[in-house]
């Protein structure tokens, strides 16, 4: 034995591991040259035998052998497992665009989306949501808002009533009832929005649905004028509409408030009719028990469905009532 | 409300600078919508020529009548063309357009060879110049108001602009030229001459006896006046200026004495009626009809009196229905010479109810239901005796009126709260000027305010605003936003509904809005029953189809979902939240207290409680694979238990604790619903629908839904957590044996009862139901975990052993041994 010999096991072992193109034979390299039948593993057991001067000059000899020869097998794994892993990857390459299974997609309705948007918009505000019940008592519906017993309006034509007639019950017309239920059980201040559903006997066609939603809008506050309704609509609009749209008040009439005014939007480039507005009507407050010497307020209204159809391009209320999946899905859970 | 220009100008001096899009926008400005602007004449192009009818062959060899026509147009030859028409006779004017005229729907007249002819022209309907829709024949006319030589387009006043314009339930005065020229004068500060005024003090002689009115009831009718006139030529013509103003107003021209009715009626806004005197016996009464009885109206129509409609009789029998339409027997016919014409100033809702009972909207009852200037039944019925005098023989007899006009009452009002309501400020000059436009009188020290006789609906500071900003635009009113309160926040039901759309959507529902409405059948086809099954009628329902208010959302569900799966939908979830509408209650009749002041609180309460209770439900449906299957493979089936998961998943979200039992109710298969029970009342059923409705729908088997009552469930109360233990956790698996009867959840929650507060969590990890003799096997994991302590395997075992012993005792469970 002497250090050529062992360096020779050195670069033989060097070789082998090299060599080796697989980690099997890799492993058949290895026990060959530093398992426990190899001459370098030979040489180190035989190392007890030598005098203390050998043991000392070739115990480094033979250490320095072994760490080189580890470090050559170290070098050697780690250079077939990188190949190894590189195959397989490759071999795992899929089609990632391949259609995958998904669970259904679900949506809200877009109703219920600009709802939900427009109450945000007014709770931000400090507004209130307020609702009431869709079967509702006609003095409420008609009564309570100028709306006499003889009015058009109250006609069979455009009001869904129940049997029995003397029971007065209809399928409120608006949601304007809401705003009579919150004068007569809350104090003012009121800052409220009243979202809900609602009926008109109307034929279900491109634009008219008998069943429709509407959002109201009631402020009843000191020195409330109709400044307040114009800056709270602009506000309103630009949030439904886009930052660059304006508003056109227009005289018109409505029992409930005076003076009254229709509310249109200039957007894509015409005027829309929007709503209805105006300031509440001072014989409404008083049946609500609000004192006009002190509290005045204004009320407006719009529907959702005609909201919608404008904002989004809709050309058919069929879309909206029909509850097509394929055309709610469009809309996700947000806008 | 239709007005064409050229009878506004007759009211207001119309600069010639104002264009058509400036008084529409004007229009608008001031409260009147214009719906559509008919610029009449202005696709009529090239030679028209008033002809006499020199000669008529008739050409018989084809299957309609052929009239080949020589016609003097004042030319040099006679001009012959090719009629279809047979309305008219030699010597009769007509209206031909020449070759190189232009007509309506371009329209190109040609000479041109038809009918083995050559036709140099044609001769013209009053439809083909859209003139009129009256498309009986050609237009023929008088030779004395007619001469050949006359300009066509002015004698026919041809080249018009007429404004379509919707009019306010409040403004009946706008049914009127006079009210639309006031409007158009006030927009622009225009001067406007009230044809009244020519009328005030007009009177005419008596020369006769005429008949004699009567208000029999006070209620229906304030003033009433009644003219006679005798010696009408029947045979008189209407002018063509007036027929034409009629036209333009979308009416038809029909005998000169009809035909004044309905002009002053379009200038002024009061209708009028003619009788034949000489059917009325006795005097002219206004009165209810009192019985029910057959009643011809001038249409022909025969109608069935109800005893409240209000009519115009005489001594023996009702002649009209007031306000609304006459009768057939005393109208004015091609014999009638002595006419008697009634001008009232009826109270509206009267008429309304007449028009409503009898599906009858006139003329006459559109403007009376709004409310009529009372004091035009004189000067109406005076401009008819100076029209009628005047374009025919008919001569005045006598001039009769009972009852007073009643005309709203003066107010005073502070000035300051114009400016106070509208947000800007209002001079009290604005406001004075803008008042008096609108036909105010003003006792300026006092502000003592004296409305027009048409403006009942002036009677506070409020209504003179919206009159004032009218006048001086809304563009005027400022943008601000009120000093609004700095919080508000939904309320948690709200927010709690929220949560559960939000989240059913995340979880792959898609939101529907179904109609409220259902009807019997469904409602047994369902098999629901007692008080699920009982709901209110709809008095007007839009079709017979669905006449009932829904009990329960899963039928919707279902229709919509039938709906989807026939445009190819197969496999999907939906759910909708809404109000059901069982009829717990009976209605109760009408609380109807009088409005102007706050009802006493009792009589609110009364209201609010006579609202029927309305049940806010959340339901969602699960229709065939909860996957869309591909390439990837088979999916699985929605199946019972994703309905039971998801209303699960809807209490825990709003930390609601809940029971589980199994149920028996529709629409759910029998052996296949379960119910969901917080503090002990079921608030939700969950389960495969019922086979046979599934099968009756063409829904796919297994398709499942559930139903959660929202308002039924408690507020959720505030969450206090329990610590989050970090020592090691032991796990223990037991299995069981129980009779098939016994519900894993029994078993379960006798477990975890058993085993006491260290036990984290339970999981059912094994079912076997094919051991035979009716029993089942259940095996469970059962997680303990203690805050403080690595648990020993004596405690954990004793534990165990603690379940499983409460699990026998109330199950009957025997522990499976391997």
């Amino acid at each position: 034995m002497n250090a050529e010999e062992i360096q020779g096991w050195v670069d033989a072992a060097n070789a082998a591991f090299k060599s080796a193109t697989n980690l099997d034979e890799l492993k058949s390299a290895r026990l060959l040259h530093s398992g426990d039948k190899s001459s370098i593993a030979g040489a180190s057991r035989n190392l007890g035998s030598l005098s203390s001067e050998e043991k000392a000059s070739y115990g480094k000899i033979i250490g320095d052998a072994k760490s080189a020869i580890a470090q050559a097998l170290a070098q050697a794994t780690q250079r077939l497992e990188n190949e190894r892993d590189q195959k397989m990857l490759a071999e795992e390459v899929v089609d990632i665009t391949l259609p995958v299974r998904r669970a259904h997609r679900g949506g809200l309705h877009p109703i219920s989306i600009i709802k939900n948007d427009i109450a945000d918009f007014f709770v931000e505000q400090g507004y209130f949501v307020e609702e009431g019940p869709e079967l509702e008592s006609g003095w409420l519906n008609f009564d309570a808002l100028n709306i006499p017993a003889d009015h058009p309006a109250r006609t069979m034509q455009d009001t869904f009533f129940v049997e029995p007639l003397e029971s007065g019950m209809v399928l409120r017309t608006h949601t304007s009832p809401v705003q009579i239920r919150t004068m007569l059980t809350k104090k003012p201040p009121i800052y409220v929005i009243c979202p809900g559903r609602t009926f008109r006997a109307d034929e279900l066609d491109a634009t008219h649905s008998p069943v429709f939603h509407q959002v109201e809008g009631l402020v009843i506050d000191r020195g409330i004028n109709m400044s307040h309704l114009k800056g709270t609509l602009d506000n309103f609009a630009r949030y439904m509409f886009g930052p660059d749209v304006t508003t056109r008040l227009r005289p018109s009439f409505f029992p409930f408030t005076e003076p009254s005014a229709e509310v249109d939007v200039f957007f894509n480039g015409k005027w829309i009719e929007w709503g209805g507005c105006g300031m509440v009507n001072p014989r409404v407050l008083k049946t609500c028990g609000i004192e006009t010497d002190e509290f005045s307020g204004f009320a407006f209204g719009m529907g959702l469905e005609r909201t919608l159809m404008v904002r989004h391009g809709i050309t058919d209320m069929h879309d909206i009532v029909e509850g097509d999946l394929r055309f709610t899905r469009q809309f996700g859970v947000g806008l | 409300m239709r007005a064409p220009l050229s009878w506004i100008k007759d009211f207001v001096e119309i600069p010639s600078s104002l264009t058509v899009e400036e008084i529409s926008k004007g229009l608008v400005r001031v409260g009147f919508e214009v719906e559509d602007v008919i610029f009449q004449g202005s696709d009529i192009k090239g030679p028209l020529s008033f002809a006499e009818v020199l000669s008529i062959e008739e050409i018989t060899e084809f299957k309609k009548p052929i009239r080949y026509v020589g016609l003097d147009c004042g030319e040099k030859q006679t001009r012959y063309v090719i009629c279809g028409a047979t309305n008219f006779k030699v010597g009769d004017i007509v209206l031909a357009a020449l070759p190189g005229a232009v007509l309506p729907g371009d329209f190109a007249i040609a000479a041109r060879e038809t009918y083995g002819k050559t036709s140099n022209g044609m001769i013209c309907s009053a439809k083909e110049l859209a003139l009129s829709d009256d498309h009986a024949g050609i237009m023929v006319f008088d030779k004395e108001q007619v001469s050949i030589k006359d300009d066509v387009r002015e004698k026919l006043q041809i080249d018009d602009v007429i404004f379509d314009i919707a009019v306010n339930p409040d403004r009946g005065y706008a049914l009127s030229i006079r009210g639309v020229a006031r409007e158009i004068a006030g927009a622009f500060s225009l001067k406007f001459s009230d044809p009244v005024e020519k009328l005030r003090g007009l009177t005419f002689e008596k020369t006769g006896e005429g008949v004699q009115p009567k208000i029999e009831d006070k209620d229906a009718a304030s003033v009433f006046y009644l003219r006679t006139m005798s010696k009408f030529d029947p045979k008189a013509p209407t002018p063509i200026w007036m027929k034409r103003r009629i036209e333009k107003m979308g009416m038809r021209s029909i005998s000169l004495v009809v035909d004044v009715t309905n002009y002053v009626m379009l200038e002024l806004g009061q209708p009028l009626h003619a009788f034949d005197r000489k059917k009325i016996k006795g005097k002219l009464r206004i009165v209810r009809a009192g019985k029910s009885e057959k009643f011809t109206t001038l249409d022909g129509q025969e109608r069935n009196l109800d005893p409240q409609d209000l009519m115009v009789s005489d001594d023996e029998r009702a002649l009209a229905l007031a306000g609304t339409l006459g009768g057939l027997y005393s109208e004015i016919t091609e014999e009638t010479t002595e006419i008697a014409l009634e001008a009232v100033r009826f109270n509206p809702i009267a008429i309304a109810q007449n028009s409503r009972r009898h599906k009858l909207s006139s003329e006459a009852s559109r403007r009376l239901e709004r409310g009529v200037d009372p004091s035009l039944a004189e000067f109406a019925s005076a401009r008819f005796v100076q029209l009628l005098s005047e374009h025919s023989t008919a001569q005045h007899v006598e001039s009769v009126s009972v009852g007073e006009p009643k005309f709203p009452a003066t107010f005073t009002i502070n000035p300051t709260h114009i400016s106070s309501i509208l947000g800007f400020e209002v001079s009290n000059a604005q406001i004075i000027q803008a008042l008096q436009t609108v036909g105010c009188d003003i006792d300026e020290k006092k502000w003592m305010i004296d409305p027009p006789s048409w403006r009942p609906d002036l009677t506070n500071a409020s209504d003179l605003a919206e009159e004032v900003a009218r006048m001086i635009g809304y563009d005027s009113i400022p943008s601000n936003l009120p000093n609004r309160p700095i919080h508000a926040s939904l309320t948690s039901i709200q927010k709690r509904r929220r949560f559960i759309s939000q989240f059913l959507a995340n979880r792959g529902f898609a939101e529907v809005l179904t109609f409220p409405f259902t009807n019997q059948k469904t409602i047994d086809d369902m098999g629901f029953v007692g008080p699920r099954a009982s709901t209110y009628a709809l008095a007007n329902p839009m079709s017979d189809e669905n006449p009932l208010l829904r009990v329960h959302l899963v039928p919707g569900l279902i229709e919509v979902a039938a709906r989807n799966i026939s445009r190819g939908a197969q496999n999907f979830a939906i759910f909708e939240m809404g109000l059901i509408f069982r009829s717990a209650k009976k209605l109760e009749t009408f609380v109807n207290p009088v409005t102007g002041s706050r009802p006493k609180d009792s009589v609110i309460s009364q209201i609010f409680a006579s609202v029927p209770e309305q049940t806010e439900m959340v339901s969602g449906l699960l229709v065939g694979k909860k996957e869309v299957e591909n390439w990837q493979g088979k999916s699985t089936d929605f199946a019972w238990s994703d309905a039971v998961s998801f209303a699960q998943e809807i209490l825990e979200l709003c930390h609601l604790d809940f029971d589980l039992k199994r149920s028996d109710l529709a629409p759910w298969h029998p052996g296949r619903c379960a119910e969901i029970l917080v503090d002990g009342k079921v608030v939700a059923h969950a389960g495969e629908i019922h086979p046979r409705i599934l099968s009756q729908y063409n829904l796919p088997p297994r398709s499942s839904a559930f139903a959660i009552n929202l308002s039924a469930l408690p507020e959720s109360s505030l969450v206090r957590p329990n610590r989050v233990g970090v020592m090691p956790a032991a796990v223990q698996d037991v299995a069981l044996i129980v009779e098939s009867t016994v519900t894993a959840l029994e078993v379960q929650q006798a477990l975890m009862d058993g085993a006491g507060e260290l036990l984290e969590s339970i999981n059912l990890f094994d079912r076997y139901d094919k051991i035979g003799d009716g029993k089942v096997s259940l095996a469970f994991t059962l997680t303990f975990r203690a805050e403080d302590r690595t648990l020993t395997g004596e405690e954990v075992s004793a534990m165990r052993e603690a379940a499983t012993d409460l699990a026998a005792k109330r199950c009957g469970a025997v522990v499976r041994t391997a």
